[in-house]
């Protein structure tokens, strides 16, 4: 008997409920918000089921499925997670539960919106659990498009009065609509996929030209020089999409004028892609490349960190700190990964995780107090804690994780990148990363103590805690922020079956 | 699953499921009243809960201390896992260090808790709720802390402890001044716990543990000899001069004193400020074997413990000259430890943490009753609320050292084991600190007490639920001495000239403070003009200029760092991207202007480009 | 006469034509000067296949004229619109394509 497509249910429920809702929902919005609800629910559902009945024993590809598409070309619809993306996609399926009552509320077109919403998740849990290269750029693209309609038409402008002898620059390119910002995204994030389209064929091509399949590819091993470059390749293309420096400032202009959903899916799960697609295929079939490159990536990784830190402190604009928080922990992601130690990599993982909730709680966050307070400016507010205690509550907890305090999911990522980063080839790295913790406490209890502590501010009336719906998100996401710290094994545990298998490709066994 | 038990300790079941109980009862309230919102909501029930678990988990921590007092049990179980066992684990280590901590941790958060209940009487009801949430969780940090098998666990809850702190700093939300010492009190200990995760994951990658007693083995066996271990416990103690305020990094102390009273007395008195002491006496084995650090830590110690008594002296606020005296006893402690006695300043620990938080319930329940902190707008007090002015007598003469309480025999100790160990300098800055000490806490009681300005308002008694933990404290601050005085704990006994110094410096300091501030026959102005006073007088007011240093850096270097930054990233990195854009649009808006919509332009385009072809091919390319 | 006596016409015939189509603010006299320049293709089509002895060019002038009549008529049919929408046929204010 044949074990149930349960990686299919997963990628394509979000895709059946878009076409629902294009087709048979139309002018009912609380139908729209159902279907979304019901159909992302499923898959949430699927990945929690497969997270619990993954074999951590026997470690692998799991769930495996497997239907030929264009046999000449050895390119077929291959499906299976590790332990690596079995987290991923529960993440995956958690931030878009989340966010589909995130966004609730949304008033203009909202049956296009969700319908485009869940294309995009289509494509992001297409993204984890296949195994063919060529159908994963597919579902790559899938998930990188539908964010320019999201973004243009359901975003929102912001002020930027730019100054200094290129201001004249920034206003003929539009700096801060919510045009510029969808096209920013959506050509930065083409600029890198063109990298990796060139890179999956160069794979595709020295491997003798038979099979997409990235088992088949794992087994090659490639020349030096081949590996070095489609390594350098993978690494800007997908880390575009990962938000490394100085390729990241589509990421704060994105996600400060994207709508809440598309803000959480978008930091929470679509930077993680870039970072899943630099460990899955840069570390696991380029092995040689990753050993010879991570120093360029650990160094990035770091300035990162600092960097990303440095600026969301100087932001004025509540979601552009946020945004810049990601950049700042998408270096902790990289850091890990670039240690190419056991620890650290898991570190990197589980950031991802970490990361991918927090920030997800983040933006559902700063969407309620801009719904609520309609300003996302941060010298404005003030004293919000008295009237919105239940929003100020999540946003301690997200920011505690966020700069690493213990009994959050972000703790554990940051002490195993550190733990790995002291073992690797470069330990300094561990003094920029640990430096990134400090100036995140201090960007985050500054914002925190602005917005939610004080005096209230003159500015705001009637303001009000989060209400019905609303609470789902929060809720859900505090709730796995807090208890994968407080048991961290239930997520390493999984992870350290893949990544020690990822490892002893670079070091050996 | 538990892990292998090291050998040489004891694994009592019994025993670590006690000291597990004691831990989890504060956390079953907090989740209790973090979960359950119509609970926490309602105040005073939620308070019941809280005092409900931390009082049966008192009753359990005495069980633990008379049953297992002299043995070690430790039980732990894997937290994050990886290849080739777990990285980390977490778990209870009982030993009598930690057995101590439990019961003094218990007995003062309870006693706290049942003061705040009148204390914080007026406040609302989710206010109250969330006052007892956040003291559920900051009792099963600090319980989990002192359990510690590991550094890596010590640390978890070295953060939470220091999370509660801020939390409860900035109890009164409302106001910015509350505020921003909470996030002050944040930053500046994150500061120094940058130094014990670094240090911590050093030690990790050199010897592949975290766990104290696998660490202690290999410092037996000698086989701890790794490089820099120098710098990993130096760094590791950094995290202690962030917690246990040691200079130059005492700065956030003062300030926390924006919390209520009873916050100040439990976490910034008795127990979280202790921490970092605790740490370095729990990683004493590790220490020994960089005797470089203990001298540092010992100087460290001492000088804070100087400092901080001067800065007490001028300092017009109640609270704050309790904060500064609590400094200046933690450097005492530091001081002991650094000398190498580190049971002398553990027992200074458990001594102070009972007359400190004594003394601070007694500030508390002045503050009350005046409504204000300004000790030179009391007044007289004495005669109003005479049994908060007996119990603070008592304390503050435990504070000053004088026999037969128990702060005497403490303090007689550490200053013993400094001067034993040879470190002549420290030990006269703590002989003189002893003066001050007596002195600064004299004034206090003289201004608010005895002063002639009457006092405002109506004082009067507070009620049982204040005053009864006062009167519990104070009947343990003297029994607590009088068993001490019986001579059978803690057994290091200095030269013989050492109790009566430090008795007449304690009694000088009193009589000055008499002279000054009761007689008058001495104007302490006059006395802070004389040379070389002035100078001291001038620096201690302006905090010696260490606060202003770190709102410098901050302001200056780290806000301006990050401006700098957010300019270069919008004005450079992004700029480059958009001039490349702006400068697309331009040149095609001025390519635009050829299609200019006349079929006749296009063709005289097309004949010069047929001529322009003639040419090049009659001449060029030929 | 020689070849070159042809091609001189040829070029001639083109030059005007050119000049019609460049000069002319009336689509009609603009279409003319079309013509005139396509029957200088002709011309020379006309020539080469006389003096090199290959009925092919004859051929392709067949097709050339024919074209050039569907040409003429859908641009006749063309100017008659433009004229019904914009009132006018001057080539100045026929400037729908700009950029």
């Amino acid at each position: 008997m044949t074990p149930p497509p349960v990686l299919s249910l997963i990628t394509w429920s979000p895709f059946v409920g878009a076409l629902l809702i294009m087709f048979t929902a139309r002018h009912h919005p609380l139908a729209v918000r159902l279907i979304a609800a019901v159909t992302t629910g499923v898959s949430t559902i699927a990945s929690l089921w497969i997270y619990v009945a993954y074999d951590r024993e026997a470690a692998g590809f799991q769930f495996y499925e497997k239907l030929p598409l264009v046999p000449p070309l050895g390119i077929s619809y291959e499906l299976g997670v590790d332990g690596i993306s079995l987290l991923l996609v529960l993440l995956t399926s958690v931030i878009i539960f989340a966010g589909v009552f995130a966004s609730w509320t949304i008033a203009v077109r909202s049956q296009e919106f969700y319908a485009l919403l869940l294309t995009l998740v289509t494509g992001v849990f297409g993204v984890f659990v296949t195994l063919d290269l060529f159908v994963f750029f597919l579902f790559y693209e899938l998930a990188v498009l539908p964010m320019y309609l999201l973004i243009g038409v359901w975003g929102s402008s912001g002020e930027i009065r730019p100054r200094g002898i290129f201001a004249w620059a920034y206003r003929e390119a539009g700096v801060g609509t919510k045009e510029y910002a969808a096209m920013k995204l959506t050509l930065y994030l083409l600029f890198g996929s063109a990298f990796i389209l060139v890179g999956i064929f160069a794979l595709y091509v020295n491997a003798g030209a038979s099979s997409f399949s990235f088992v088949d590819l794992e087994g090659v091993s490639f020349a030096p020089a081949v590996q070095r470059w489609v390594f350098l390749a993978f690494y800007v293309g997908f880390g575009v999409l990962a938000g490394i420096w100085p390729l990241h400032t589509w990421s704060p202009d994105g996600h400060a004028s994207a709508p809440t959903a598309v803000s959480m899916l978008h930091a929470g799960v679509l930077m993680k892609l870039g970072a899943y697609g630099v460990v899955r295929m840069g570390l696991g079939l380029l092995p040689g490349g990753a050993a010879e490159l991570a120093w360029l990536m650990g160094t990035i990784a770091c300035v990162n960190i600092v960097y990303g830190a440095l600026s969301a402190m100087a932001q004025t604009d509540l979601k552009y700190v946020i945004a810049y928080s990601s950049v700042s922990h998408m270096g902790i992601v990289m850091l890990g990964a670039a240690t190419l130690t056991e620890t650290g990599l898991n570190g990197s993982v589980f950031q991802m995780f970490a990361h991918g909730v927090m920030t997800g709680l983040f933006f559902a966050l700063v969407g309620l107090v801009y719904e609520k307070a309609h300003s996302r400016e941060i010298g404005k507010m003030g004293g919000f804690g008295a009237v919105m205690p239940g929003i100020a509550t999540a946003f301690t907890v997200g920011g505690l994780s966020s700069l690493g305090l213990p009994a959050t999911a972000g703790f554990i990522a940051e002490l195993l990148t550190f733990l790995g980063a002291w073992r690797s080839d470069h330990q300094w790295w561990l003094f920029p990363a640990v430096a990134g913790t400090f100036l995140t406490a201090v960007y985050v209890l500054r914002v925190a103590k602005q917005i939610f502590w004080g005096p209230p501010s003159p500015h705001f009336h009637d303001l009000e805690d989060a209400r019905g719906p609303e609470w789902v998100a929060l809720v859900l996401l505090v709730a796995v922020l807090v208890l994968f710290g407080m048991a961290p094994g239930v997520a390493i545990g999984p992870i350290d079956t893949a990544t020690t298998l990822l490892l002893s490709r670079i070091v050996g066994p | 699953m538990p892990t292998a038990v090291p050998h040489g300790v004891g694994l009592d079941p019994a025993a670590t499921n006690m000291a597990l109980l004691v831990v989890l009862l504060p956390f079953v309230a907090f989740v209790l009243l973090a979960v359950v919102v119509p609970l926490r909501r309602r105040g005073q029930a939620a308070g019941a809960v809280s005092i409900a678990a931390i009082a049966v988990a008192f009753l359990a921590a005495l069980f633990s201390w008379f049953v297992w007092k002299g043995d070690a049990h430790v039980q732990t179980w894997a937290w994050i896992p990886a290849d080739e066992g777990p990285t980390a684990t977490v778990g209870v280590l009982l030993d009598p260090l930690s057995n101590a901590m439990l019961v003094l941790v218990t007995l003062v958060s309870l006693l706290v808790q049942i003061y705040s209940l009148a204390y914080l009487r007026d406040e609302r009801a989710p206010s109250l709720g969330r006052y007892y949430t956040y003291q559920s969780l900051f009792a099963f940090s600090m319980l989990g802390l002192v359990l510690s098998p590991s550094f890596i666990q010590m640390f978890v809850f070295w953060e939470l402890v220091g999370l509660c702190s801020y939390l409860l700093i900035g109890y009164w939300y409302e106001r910015p001044s509350a505020a921003r010492a909470a996030v002050k009190a944040f930053w500046i200990t994150k500061l120094g716990d940058l130094g014990f995760v670094i240090g911590i994951v050093m030690l990790w990658a050199a010897t592949g543990t975290f766990e104290f007693h696998a660490l202690f083995a290999l410092a037996q066996e000698h086989a701890l000899a790794i490089e820099g271990l120098g710098t990993i416990m130096l760094l590791i103690y950094l995290g202690a001069v962030g917690k246990s305020a040691q200079f130059p990094l005492h700065v956030w102390l003062p300030d926390a004193m924006e919390g209520p009273a009873p916050v100040s007395a439990l976490i910034h008195a008795a127990t979280m400020v202790t921490a970092g002491v605790f740490m370095v006496t729990r990683a004493q084995p590790l220490f020994v074997l960089v005797p470089d650090v203990l001298v540092l830590i010992g100087w460290v110690g001492a000088f804070t413990a100087l400092l901080a008594a001067t800065l007490a002296c001028v300092e017009s606020d109640i609270k704050r000259v309790l904060a500064y005296s609590t400094v200046s006893q933690l450097g005492y402690m530091m001081a002991a430890v650094g000398a190498g006695a580190p049971d002398a300043g553990f027992l200074h620990l458990l001594t102070h943490g009972l007359f400190k938080a004594l003394l601070f319930l007694g500030a508390g329940a002045v503050i009350h009753a005046v409504g204000t902190n300004d000790i030179f707008r009391m007044g007289g007090l004495f005669r109003a609320m005479p049994q908060t002015g007996v119990v603070f007598i008592v304390g503050t003469l435990a504070l000053a050292g004088l026999p037969p309480l128990a702060g005497f025999f403490s303090k007689e100790a550490v200053l013993a084991g400094v001067w034993d160990s040879g470190m002549t300098w420290p030990f006269l800055m703590l002989a003189l600190t002893v003066l001050l000490t007596a002195f600064y806490m004299f004034r206090v009681v003289f201004l608010t007490f005895f002063g002639r300005v009457p006092a405002t308002g109506h004082p009067h008694e507070p009620s049982w639920t204040m005053r009864g933990p006062l009167w519990v404290l104070a009947a343990l601050t003297v029994l607590v001495g009088i068993r001490l005085a019986a001579g059978s704990v803690g057994g290091r006994h200095g030269p013989g000239w050492l109790a009566p110094l430090s008795v007449a410096a304690a009694l000088g300091g009193i009589a000055l403070a008499w002279a000054a501030y009761q007689r008058g026959a001495v104007d302490p102005g006059r006395l802070a003009a004389t040379f070389p006073l002035s100078v001291i007088d001038v620096l201690a007011r302006r905090r010696y200029g260490l606060d202003g240093l770190y709102a410098g850096l901050y302001r200056g270097f780290i806000l301006g760092l990050s401006r700098l930054i957010g300019w270069i990233d919008r004005y450079l990195v992004d700029g480059v991207l958009n001039f490349v854009s702006a400068s697309t649009l331009r040149g095609g808006d001025l390519l635009r202007r050829i299609q200019s919509g006349h079929a006749q332009d296009y063709v005289y385009g097309v004949a010069f480009g047929v001529l322009l072809l003639l040419v090049w091919s009659q001449w060029w390319a030929r | 006469m020689s070849l070159n006596a042809y091609l001189t016409l040829a070029a001639l015939v083109f030059a005007i034509g050119l000049f019609g189509v460049l000069t002319r603010r009336n689509a009609i006299g603009i279409l003319l000067g079309i013509e005139l320049m396509l029957n200088a293709v002709n011309i020379n089509l006309v020539a080469f296949a006389r003096f090199h002895g290959d009925l092919r060019g004859l051929v392709f002038t067949l097709f050339t004229i024919a074209i050039t009549v569907a040409e003429v008529a859908v641009g006749l049919a063309i100017v008659i619109v433009i004229f019904r929408v914009r009132r006018t046929v001057e080539a100045d204010r026929l400037d729908l394509l700009r950029g």
